[in-house]
């Protein structure tokens, strides 16, 4: 069963060797040519697995991958039980809503501190569980980086997601995302990639103060 | 108070943020009477702000008067003067802000100050009759993924660095094609990727929905220098992968958002490749895949002239006093009453 047509691959919900369990599936795009197509859809099916696992090292909840099939672009991995973050935020009590944004930051701290970048930090890739741990999913677009300017992007995408979609609490919620990040990564380091988002913003084209 | 639809209330609209020099007469309920331009081409090079804004106050007169005259109305008869105030080049802004200035202050009629942005998107929508799409806007100057939420058309995504159609020029400059007058380089680029058959593996860019365009120009143009390819091969494979980064962002814009209709504006519209695999993305996710009529698609006095309109029925002018020009007016600064939910 589809349960989400995204842009880069597309989730099912199946039933493997009686688990609940997502399938993954980087289906052809037919509008880019196929050895275009076939590098992306494969190069990304190797190395999101392998950068899921580094996550959980960093201590950032992720799925647990069950199955990778490199040539046909497949990930069956474990099924999240929860609610995307994307429809909790705005809903949630204002204090909820702060904690739950500072231990996004958390999380998010973790993976840059062991070099892992997201590469599309929204907030429907974020599974809030009963549990009230934050599972980071959907980690097709993430790269490994040391260095500072990355970070910077990724956070910059936050908060881009939170302002597009949460526009009424992104200022807040943003604010509370960078106390956890610094929580995880240590003040100074927080300090440095928040001049780079502002370096970054002011790099974007018609910006009011430069 | 003309503030009504009626037919008989014309706005005179007046473009300017780069090389074009735009004026055009609109009715209040919507009908393009005249749309005229004319565009600076520069000998080499790019855009010289100054030179285009001296080609613009010298063709301003004439494209005025041509304005008015295809529209069969006279001055008198404009209810309205809507200016395109940004974002864009200084110079090339002030000069239509001055003639519009003028225009209205001599006619005493309101004015009203214009986003270029909002104004290809607001075109878009009349042309096609998209209501409430993901709009990818692409253009010399700008490449933004955007979406109307809670009041304004929001930024999902946009270029980090250059614009497509920036990109497209410059390659087509390093490899030594020539513009012509009604082709711009993209168009020239369309044109030799048509005749390309390998692909050459060139970086592709996407960040979340941002992407980036300054490393694929890089390397195209030194794959291209470097004598291996023919222009036709770089050309295509320019192509395939600058407008595949803009059909995974847009498509990951209409999987967040899940609006009903994709509308492609700008410019760089006009480019049939591009419109072909937004086509296709905007079938897979059952929306209605709309693109601005090519007379529309570059920057125009239509445009602006429709967009204030729609800003001035909604009780939005611009007192002379305020209407000094913004040259780095974000497309999601600007609140758009005249846009129902």
């Amino acid at each position: 069963m589809l349960i989400k047509k995204g842009a880069e691959a597309s989730l099912f919900l199946e039933t493997w060797h009686d688990r609940r369990v997502v399938m993954k599936r980087r289906l052809p795009k037919t509008y880019r040519i196929p050895e275009l197509d076939q590098t992306i859809r494969s190069q990304r099916t190797v190395h999101e697995p392998n950068i899921i696992h580094k996550a959980k090292e960093a201590g950032v909840p992720t799925p647990t991958i069950f199955m990778v099939d490199v040539a046909d672009a497949n990930i069956i991995m474990e099924f999240v039980e929860g609610k995307q973050v994307k429809e909790v935020l705005d809903t949630v009590s204002s204090e909820e809503r702060l904690s739950l944004s500072r231990l996004i930051g958390r999380m998010i701290g973790r993976l840059h501190k062991h070099g892992i970048i997201h590469g599309d930090l929204t907030t429907s890739n974020m599974i809030l569980t009963p549990h009230g741990k934050v599972v980071f999913v959907d980690f097709g677009l993430s790269e490994r980086s040391e260095e500072l300017e990355p970070k910077g992007v990724d956070l910059h995408l936050m908060k881009r997601a939170l302002h597009s979609t949460h526009y009424k609490h992104a200022k807040e919620c943003f604010k509370a995302v960078m106390e956890g990040y610094g929580e995880a990564v240590g003040k100074e380091k927080a300090k440095e990639v928040t001049a780079k988002i502002r370096e970054i913003e002011k790099r974007g084209r018609y910006v009011a103060e430069r | 108070m003309p503030a009504n639809n009626s037919a008989d209330s014309y706005c005179l609209g007046i473009e300017s943020t780069a090389d074009d020099f735009g004026a055009a007469v609109v009715s209040f309920e919507g009908r393009v009477l005249s749309n005229i331009n004319d565009a600076y081409m520069p000998k080499e090079g790019g855009i010289h702000p100054r030179e285009a804004a001296r080609h613009h106050a010298e063709v301003a007169e004439k494209v005025l008067a041509e304005a008015f005259q295809k529209a069969a109305i006279r001055p008198r008869d404009v209810n309205l003067v809507a200016f395109s105030q940004g974002p864009g080049l200084g110079p090339c802004l002030r000069t239509g802000a001055t003639a519009a200035r003028a225009l209205a202050s001599y006619l005493d009629i309101p004015l009203v100050g214009v986003n270029h942005c909002v104004g290809h998107i607001e075109i878009g929508k009349l042309a096609t009759g998209a209501r409430d799409p993901v709009t990818l806007y692409v253009s010399g100057g700008n490449t933004i993924v955007s979406a109307f939420e809670a009041g304004r058309y929001r930024i999902f995504g946009e270029t980090l660095d250059i614009a497509i159609g920036n990109c497209l020029d410059v390659f087509a400059r390093a490899a030594g094609l020539q513009q012509r007058r009604g082709a711009p380089f993209g168009a020239v680029v369309e044109e030799l990727a048509l005749k390309g058959t390998q692909f050459v593996s060139l970086p592709y860019t996407v960040k979340g929905m941002d992407l980036s365009f300054s490393g694929l120009l890089t390397a195209a143009v030194q794959a291209f220098q470097s004598g291996q390819y023919s222009l036709e091969d770089m050309c295509f494979s320019l192509q395939e992968v600058a407008f595949s980064m803009l059909t995974e962002v847009t498509e990951r814009a209409l999987a967040h958002t899940e609006k009903p209709e994709v509308l492609l504006t700008g410019g760089v519209a006009a480019n049939r490749k591009l419109q072909s695999m937004l086509e296709i993305i905007s079938e897979e996710h059952d929306a209605r895949f709309c693109v601005v009529p090519l007379r529309l698609a570059a920057d125009n006095g239509a445009m602006i002239a429709w967009t204030g309109i729609l800003a001035y029925r909604s009780g939005v002018s611009t007192p002379i006093d305020k209407s000094y020009v913004n040259v780095k007016w974000r497309l999601e600064d600007v609140y758009a009453p005249w846009v129902e939910e």
